[in-house]
């Protein structure tokens, strides 16, 4: 037994190795013999099956070690793996060592199986891109980061993902760099995160003033010690949680992830569904046991979560891009996420994740795959009637769009239901932060069917275009009557349905989707038996919550989803009735329309202040002060070689007239001395 | 023993006839012959405390100094030869290329 699980922990490192292995592949061979100008590019199949084989890889591995943990006794379940000793200084010792447990192997089994179908699904959707082996080098990169950040077992392994996905955020966000509100949404992400990630870098200062340690394990262990300094550690549990509201958008750092839409589909599904936005709620859930310690800090999380999630909410009732509307979801539902670890509900957190990841990857492709189908057309106002053009789409979306709702028997519901009634009935919740999370559940079913009505259901109101083969079939001949002389049965054409390579992993999706929540029943949670061994805390109730008041808020929360989404529904099938109404509450509108003027604020305050600080120094510092030393030593060069070349006078009799004088002084000097 | 004062003195005359050329001669044909008249002088120093101390290393310095001192006196035409060939004038005060 004890040999069997020692072969099996050696294989631990292969779950990040394979995408590694696939970025190089992919990358150099992007980079060596792809970047010469005429140089062809390789295809999007070729390149999109090596990095998908690489992730698929990563995946069975996962599989297999999952099954490996299953089969062990519960008290055991734990693989360790040592490759390197990374560094040694002083009494800091940080190993290259991975640790499967039963926290971190659910994590790689959605990042790596919800990374396959994304990886499956970019082989078609980024068919017409110029570049697919560079962005399918990034792709296998981000996985590789997100599962370091999960598989590392201490904090800085966890810092190096934690980095590696900020990095590949960066890259993939900006990834078609020529735009250059893409490339700067890039940067926006990369800049917002390094703020959270200073927050992160300073706690994991204090843990080793405090524990004197980096591992997991070890710091466990000096937990007991630690306690008598309650202080100490809500700092720590506070500036890690800055860490995470950069990572996971939280307020007030959530402005980088709805500008994150800029980057390709897949991409905003991988960030949003499978990796880095989760990587803040893994870390929560990792040290659960330093924020069970300190409940102020706790109840920080919890009240942030509950407002990011409420706020993002009223954000996202109002815009028009399908990809902003589910980016705002993802925030919000990444404050319930919050929310629940705030309330020491950390299983129930866990379990968002997990449901999360299916149901928004689905959703993200599912709008990816309409996007495509669409040519490029991302305004929910100018789609509708998508039903009969893109059955596919439309069923696995509307799978997705219940999921998110909280519709039973769908995972949203259990996750989202598990998160509600601890937030009512634990021992850090109230009522208070259950009635903002209810009420922005009501608000997540009402825009995500106002989503799904605009875009599936009622008329189309875009107008016909034709098909890309009519566009090449007029490019080709030059003549355009091919194009405009049959209207009625060319048009149709014009939207599609997306290729099989696409649709498969939809499915998949939808599946997961729809019985995901199957493995947390409340009462009979497979998860919360799971996670056990990580995650101790019992869920205790609060003083005066009646068990049976569950079944009661469980009813509050799908009628509340029913009824937001047949007001919806009603609202929304008169596109006219539907504007009127924000006509009537204009200055509501505007605000919700401009995102509550967050961007604004932030411009104002920090963006502002800190270009005029730059413009001053620029022109107060730099270019008065240090220019100027630097051209003052220029010139003081200039005047000594000037004065010097005097002495040049070219002369040969005037050059032997100075040796003899020279040599006289010499002689003299040695002679007499300095008389 | 007495008689070296005179000896030493030519060499000295010598050797300042050759310097105050050196120094006001224009023609670089004379500021070689004068460098010559330099170095014989200081052969004839050799030669006569060679003589003097009877000690034959100083014969063996002027030996070498003559040698150098043909050898740069080819070098030192074949200069005057190539100036002149690209200047057109052997006068030190039209040579001034290295003026700064």
């Amino acid at each position: 037994m004890h040999n069997d699980s020692t072969t099996h922990s050696a294989l631990i490192a292969w779950i990040p190795l394979l995408p590694l292995l696939g970025f190089l592949v992919n990358g150099l061979w992007y980079a060596l013999f792809q970047t010469k100008r005429g140089s062809k590019k390789a295809s999007s199949a070729v390149t999109g099956v090596i990095a998908t084989l690489a992730i698929g890889g990563a995946f069975a591995v996962s599989v297999m070690l999952f099954l490996t943990l299953k089969a062990m006794p519960e008290e055991q379940r734990a693989l360790q793996q040592n490759l390197f000793t990374w560094m040694r200084v002083g009494t800091l010792q940080v190993d290259m060592a991975f640790t499967l447990d039963t926290l971190s192997t659910l994590f790689t089994l959605v990042i790596t199986g919800v990374g396959t179908l994304i990886h499956i699904y970019s082989i078609g959707y980024m068919s017409h891109d110029a570049t697919p082996g560079k962005f399918f080098a990034y792709l296998n990169l981000f996985c590789f980061a997100m599962l370091m950040l999960v598989l590392g077992s201490s904090l800085p392994i966890l810092f190096l993902g934690w980095e590696g996905v900020g990095l590949c955020s960066y890259l993939l966000i900006g990834y078609w760099y020529t735009d250059m509100d893409k490339a700067s949404a890039g940067k926006k992400a990369f800049i917002v995160n390094r703020i959270g990630d200073l927050g992160f870098l300073l706690g994991m200062f204090m843990i080793y003033t405090v524990f004197n340690t980096l591992d997991f394990s070890g710091i466990q262990a000096g937990m007991p010690a630690a306690v008598s300094n309650p202080g100490a550690l809500t700092l720590i549990a506070l500036l890690l949680f800055v860490g995470c509201m950069g990572k996971s958008a939280q307020i007030p750092l959530f402005v980088w992830l709805p500008d994150a839409m800029a980057g390709p589909t897949p991409v905003s599904a991988l960030i949003h569904a499978a990796t880095m936005v989760t990587s803040g709620i893994y870390m929560i859930a990792r040290l659960n046991f330093i924020y069970s310690a300190s409940p102020s800090a706790l109840h920080v999380v919890a009240v942030v979560g509950a407002l990011t999630a409420f706020f993002a909410a009223t954000i996202a009732v109002v815009q028009t891009d399908i990809k902003k509307i589910l980016a705002y979801s993802t925030v919000s539902q990444l404050g319930y996420m919050f929310l629940g670890c705030g309330v020491g509900a950390y299983s129930a957190g866990v379990f968002h994740v997990i449901t999360h990841a299916f149901f928004k990857a689905l959703l993200f492709l599912g709008a990816g795959s309409v996007i495509h189908g669409m040519h490029e057309e991302q305004n929910i106002l100018k789609m509708g009637g998508l039903k009969s053009k893109m059955p596919v789409t439309f069923a696995v979306f509307g799978i997705g769009w219940l999921a998110i709702c909280g519709i039973p028997p769908f995972s949203g519901f259990f996750s989202k239901d598990e998160i509600l009634w601890q937030a009512y009935a634990s021992a850090h919740g109230s009522p208070l932060l259950y009635g903002l999370a209810a009420l922005t559940a009501a608000m997540t079913a009402f825009y995500m069917t106002r989503l799904f009505s605009l875009t599936f259901l009622g008329k189309p109101r875009f107008a016909e275009q034709p098909s890309y083969s009519n566009v090449h079939a007029i490019a080709k001949h030059g003549i355009d009557d091919h194009g405009h002389g049959d209207h009625g049965s060319e048009s149709k054409k014009g939207v599609h349905e997306s290729p099989a390579v696409m649709t498969g992993p939809l499915i998949a999706l939808a599946i997961l989707s729809a019985v995901g929540g199957l493995i947390g029943i409340p009462h009979a949670s497979w998860l919360d038996e799971w996670l056990k061994p990580v995650i101790h805390t019992g869920h205790v109730l609060r003083e005066g919550v009646a068990p049976t008041t569950e079944w009661v808020l469980m009813g509050v929360s799908v009628t509340l989803a029913a009824v937001a989404i047949a007001f919806a529904m009603g609202l929304y099938r008169d596109l006219k009735r539907a504007e009127s109404l924000a006509l009537k509450h204009p200055a509501l509108h505007k605000l919700l329309v401009n995102k509550w003027y967050v961007d604004e604020l932030y411009e104002a305050l920090f963006v502002k202040p800190i270009y005029a600080l730059s413009v001053g120094l620029w022109n107060g510092f730099d270019i008065a002060v240090i220019d100027r030393v630097v051209n003052g030593f220029g010139r003081v060069s200039l005047w000594t070689g000037q004065a010097a070349r005097m002495a040049q006078t070219g002369s040969i009799q005037m050059y032997a007239f100075m040796i003899l004088a020279g040599l006289v002084a010499s002689v003299g000097y040695l002679i007499y001395g300095l008389v | 023993m007495p008689d070296s004062w005179i000896v030493l003195s030519l060499c000295s005359v010598i050797f300042f006839i050759g310097l105050f050329g050196v120094l006001v001669r224009r023609n670089v044909l004379i500021l070689m012959m004068c460098i010559e008249l330099m170095l014989n002088a200081v052969n004839l120093t050799f030669v006569a405390y060679a003589r003097q101390l009877g000690d034959l290393s100083g014969q063996m310095a002027v030996f070498f100094i003559i040698t150098v001192a043909a050898a740069e006196a080819a070098v030192g035409l074949g200069l005057v030869v190539a100036l002149y060939r690209t200047l057109r004038t052997v006068d030190t005060d039209d040579i001034r290329l290295l003026r700064g």
